[in-house]
């Protein structure tokens, strides 16, 4: 019997999850209500939601500053293109089966990066990643360093039409982002989750206090390399096209993402969320200025780090104390435990 | 012979690395900062010497005399009013500064200049070599990248250890906080070492707008190739840098050798082996 209780839901936070079903259910029925144009901009957004929060995950909460994680956009896809024009498997059967390649490949990858630490860990996952790249340039049967596009077989293969194919990759990219941020939640909620905002807070005190720092950090790591992988075979599953400059852009997969984590608040689960839909917004504004708006994107991220360091979630949780999920842990007032209720 | 003849263009090569890596090894040891912009800025230099050489008429090497004063004051200025705001104990606020900037730069070169790979004509010199007998041959454009890496080598380690500002880059890169006591403006310093590291940047960028054709997008492979060396060589080593600049050369040009399409990554994997294997660096002064 024990005399504490530890709560995790806040009335803002009964809120926030109920808003958050509600768009689940809304998004889900989003083939109804929406056009084919709709439905790709909503898998975009998805992918950058996961790849965002996985990103926050690694770098916000388990503090491995990575710039590398590109490395596994880039090898999640070429898995994808390998299993399917070369194995003959099915497209959406490829997208986990590249999670793991990516999630064994990272072991071996953490044992070598994990001997460096803060600005060397972040150049060498960097370089990893080109690595990575100039090896998928070698690969001859998937068109070496010009890439190649996916045979229109197996893309007519996977559903009996084209809209019923568009609806397939649309659910599945849904459910993708639902089961990283899900993931990742459910993670942050259990013993992993205290030792990470541990470290978090104080890698040093996290230490003493008998957190395992390299393991947990592994862990992380690999969980991260997995679920990375997914969401980049799926955006190529999309794309139909690959070459190592697209599957390993540094900009696209890496520089991106930290601009909207940073922009909604590293180190929150509910930062990648609100970063991805400014990042988005912003981009349905400016797109017709071409590279303008990409400039536009750096002078926004730099004002948004200086400004506001904590991001826009940030900001908002400081001032209102307001969590969209249930994450906080907050010790229940002691009830002096009466024989009556033991009825 | 002929390895021997690859080995040498691969030490010559390792020169150019070698300046990649000096500015960004001066301002990562005094501040911890690392710059991502680095590369983008190497090319930014390209571009104002190629404004500069079409402008006057002079020769490539020349423009240095204007475009290194350039930078040096871009470098004051950008550190002074943006970067000195983000230097702390985390390192997201500097890298993500500094990867705006990256960004910043090649989509603002990428409107002005177009996407078309342009070169700087340096005349005859570029094709010029110079005969060491038993079929050994350098390029003398080479040769002068080289001997200007070690030059500005020599004196950048001049100025570290014989000048006064020098002993004020030591000191904040030792403990800013007791440099600060002693009476030094970090900000001040900081800014001076930008502005240094920029000048290098304006070398760098001139011999490699001689050497090879540049477009906006080029920076961040120059970016790696100067932090591998920064890192091999040890940190706050320059004439570690030096070395790691040429290791990374050598290990390209015998890749090369084995199969083209092998030259960038056996320059990668030595990097990689050499963190796996002594992760400080091979003469490392400063603690990371």
């Amino acid at each position: 019997m024990s005399a504490v209780r530890i709560d995790h839901a806040t009335p803002s936070s009964r809120i926030g999850t109920a808003i958050l079903i509600a768009l689940g259910i809304v998004l889900a029925l989003a083939p109804v209500w929406g056009g084919r144009d709709d439905l790709r901009l909503l898998a975009e957004i998805y992918s950058y939601v996961a790849l965002a929060s996985l990103w926050n995950l690694l770098a916000g909460y388990a503090g491995l500053v990575s710039v590398g994680q590109q490395a596994y956009v880039g090898v999640g896809a070429y898995v994808l293109f390998a299993l399917t024009m070369l194995a003959g498997v099915h497209p959406l059967a490829a997208v986990p089966i590249a999670g793991v390649f990516a999630a064994a490949l990272s072991v071996p990858t953490a044992l070598l990066l994990f001997r460096l630490r803060g600005h060397y860990f972040a150049i060498a996952t960097w370089v990893v990643a080109e690595v990575f790249r100039l090896l998928a340039a070698q690969i001859s049967v998937l068109g070496g360093g010009s890439g190649t596009s996916l045979p229109a077989a197996i893309v007519t293969s996977m559903a009996g039409s084209r809209t019923l194919r568009e609806f397939e990759i649309y659910w599945v990219s849904l459910a993708l982002v639902i089961l990283v941020v899900g993931a990742i939640f459910v993670l942050l909620r259990s013993r992993y989750g205290l030792a990470l905002t541990a470290i978090r807070d104080n890698e040093l005190a996290a230490r003493s206090n008998g957190v395992d720092v390299t393991r947990t950090k592994l862990v992380i790591y690999v969980i991260t390399a997995c679920g990375t992988a997914m969401v980049g075979a799926l955006i190529f599953l999309q794309k139909l096209r690959i070459s190592p400059d697209t599957a390993f852009s540094v900009n696209d997969w890496t520089a991106f993402v930290i601009f909207i984590t940073v922009i909604g608040g590293v180190g929150r689960i509910e930062g990648p969320l609100i970063g991805t839909l400014v990042f988005f917004i912003l981009r349905q504004m400016l797109a017709d200025y071409g590279s303008i708006y990409l400039l536009m994107l750096g002078v926004i991220a730099i004002a948004a780090m200086l400004q506001a360091p904590k991001g826009l979630w940030g900001f908002v949780a400081n001032r209102f104390g307001w969590q969209l999920l249930p994450l906080e842990r907050r010790v229940a007032p002691f009830e002096v435990s009466k024989p009556s209720s033991e009825n | 012979m002929h390895w021997l003849n690859i080995i040498v263009q691969g030490v010559l090569t390792g020169g150019l690395y070698a300046l990649f890596a000096a500015g960004l090894s001066l301002i990562f040891g005094v501040m911890r900062l690392v710059n991502i912009a680095h590369g983008d800025l190497i090319v930014l230099a390209a571009y104002l010497a190629l404004i500069v050489t079409t402008t006057l008429g002079i020769n490539p090497l020349l423009s240095i005399i204007i475009v290194a004063p350039l930078m040096a004051a871009i470098g004051y200025a950008l550190q002074r009013t943006l970067l000195n705001r983000t230097l702390g104990d985390d390192l997201l606020p500097p890298l993500l500064v500094t990867f705006g900037l990256s960004v910043i730069i090649q989509n603002g070169l990428l409107e002005l200049f177009t996407a078309d790979s342009r070169r700087l004509q340096a005349g005859p010199i570029e094709v010029d070599s110079i005969h060491l007998g038993a079929g050994l041959a350098v390029g003398t454009l080479p040769l002068i990248q080289f001997a200007v890496a070690v030059v500005v080598i020599a004196g950048l380690q001049a100025i570290f250890y014989r000048t006064a500002i020098g002993r004020a880059f030591r000191a904040t890169s030792d403990d800013r906080a007791v440099a600060q006591l002693m009476g030094l403006d970090n900000r001040h310093v900081y800014a001076l070492a930008m502005a240094l590291s920029l000048a290098v940047v304006a070398i760098a960028g001139v011999f490699l707008a001689v050497r090879a054709n540049f477009d906006p997008s080029i920076g961040t492979a120059r970016l790696l190739f100067g932090f591998e060396a920064v890192i091999i060589g040890g940190l706050g080593s320059l004439w570690g840098t030096l070395v790691g600049g040429v290791v990374l050369g050598v290990a390209q040009a015998i890749g090369a050798e084995i199969d083209p399409g092998w030259q960038l990554l056996a320059g990668h994997i030595a990097f990689l082996v050499i963190v796996a294997v002594r992760p400080e660096g091979l003469f490392p002064k400063v603690q990371g």
